[in-house]
């Protein structure tokens, strides 16, 4: 099973802003190519990280709300929260290495 | 120790992969991100012979990737820093140490060009795209405009048009490089209108694009197209890091190879979009990579 939280309009404020440790959410759809480039590393941090940062991921197909309120017009996009507010964020398709960088200054 | 390291897992790494894997050469593939490359950024593949309907990019290079495995390749997720040729040893420097092999395959490709214009960087993610296929939807019956006028801007135009309320080609010259049926269908279609003649300078917007300013390159006359994004296709510029200092390269940094993909450095092949070549395809990175994974199976062999 995954260890990456699946997240929507609904439940992101209380998964997310809400949430006691720093979090990832991972915006992507399925029509998007290189966000199937990202996935697995995000997975493979979601289950390294466990515990210590939640990390997410949110379908801005069935979700339109949270991707406005956050002005994405790119994906994939990853935005970093600390405390309910955004602490960074990576646009398009980097590395795990990169990711996992910035994921460290969370904590 | 390895026989063959092949960097890139792009269509034509992937088939160097396949054939260095069936020569039973002990071959360890690297990637940065997972499989892919720039076809994952296609919505459909339609010059790709065998595939009569087209195929998506995703589809096509995971069966490589597949094809790939079925035949032993190892493929890792490692991105790599820097090479060393001190002898007939080359050693790859990665994020998690040093492995070593007697022959290399470069495949890491191309990357899209930017404008290099005001207002670019700073508007990246924020409606400045080079990937239609990503953030198309994004822009459901608004104006963008597109820049470019080769194959790959044309097809991003048609794809842009599904969801876009207009779309602004603007194009150099005044005529289009992409291929006729490309040309035929973009203008049988609506939704494009084509601003020729022109080059953009800047790109305005605060929090979002708001607009690209533009220049007839006939007139000199100026004037702003508002718009709420922009999406360049210029073309690509190599992935050449590794090898641009000791490695003969084109005037636009391209890796120039013969005709058995071998480069300036003996044992270095390249394959795919890194290489000087006049067509970039999926079809052209899939001839290459099988040569290269061939003339790297030889010189290992003269090597032993």
């Amino acid at each position: 099973m995954s260890d990456v939280l699946e997240v929507t309009d609904n439940n992101f404020d209380e998964e997310i802003m809400n949430s006691d440790i720093p979090a990832m959410v991972d915006f992507w759809a399925e029509w998007c190519g290189p966000c199937k480039m990202v996935s697995p590393a995000v997975e493979e941090l979601a289950q390294e990280y466990k515990g210590r940062i939640k990390i997410g991921s949110m379908d801005v197909d069935g979700n339109r709300n949270t991707p406005g309120r956050f002005g994405i017009r790119n994906i994939p996009t990853l935005i970093l929260f600390k405390g309910g507010e955004v602490a960074q964020t990576i646009i398009g398709a980097h590395p795990k290495g990169h990711i996992e960088e910035e994921l460290k200054k969370l904590l | 120790m390895e026989d063959l390291i092949i960097i890139g897992a792009g269509p034509a790494g992937l088939t160097a992969g396949i054939y260095a894997a069936r020569a039973r050469l002990k071959t360890l593939l690297l990637e940065r991100l997972a499989p892919g490359g720039q076809v994952l950024t296609t919505d459909r593949v339609e010059n790709y012979p065998g595939f009569v309907e087209g195929i998506s990019g995703f589809e096509l290079v995971d069966r490589m990737k597949r094809q790939a495995e079925r035949f032993g390749l190892k493929i890792e997720n490692q991105e790599v820093a820097r090479l060393k040729f001190n002898s007939e040893i080359k050693t790859v420097v990665t994020d998690r140490g040093e492995l070593e092999a007697r022959a290399l395959i470069l495949a890491c490709g191309a990357t899209p060009q930017k404008l290099g214009i005001e207002g670019e960087s700073m508007l990246t993610g924020k409606g400045v795209s080079y990937c239609a296929t990503c953030d198309g939807p994004f822009y459901r019956d608004q104006e963008v405009a597109l820049v470019g006028g080769g194959d790959t801007a044309i097809e991003e135009a048609l794809f842009l048009a599904r969801f876009a309320g207009k779309i602004h080609v603007i194009h150099r010259r005044d005529e289009l490089r992409a291929t006729k049926l490309l040309q035929e269908r973009a203008f049988a279609e609506e939704k494009i209108e084509f601003v020729w003649d022109s080059i953009a300078s800047r790109i305005v917007g605060e929090s979002g694009v708001e607009g690209i300013d533009l220049k007839n390159v006939k007139t000199d006359k100026e004037f702003r197209l508002p718009v709420q994004g922009v999406f360049v296709f210029i073309g690509t510029n190599p992935n050449n890091e590794l090898v641009k200092d000791f490695v003969k390269l084109d005037e636009r940094g391209f890796v120039i190879a013969n005709n058995d993909m071998e480069t300036s450095v003996p044992g270095l092949f390249v394959a795919g979009d890194i290489r000087s070549k006049l067509l970039r395809q999926i079809s052209t990175a899939v001839g290459e990579g099988a040569t290269a994974a061939f003339a790297a199976e030889k010189y290992i062999d003269s090597q032993k």
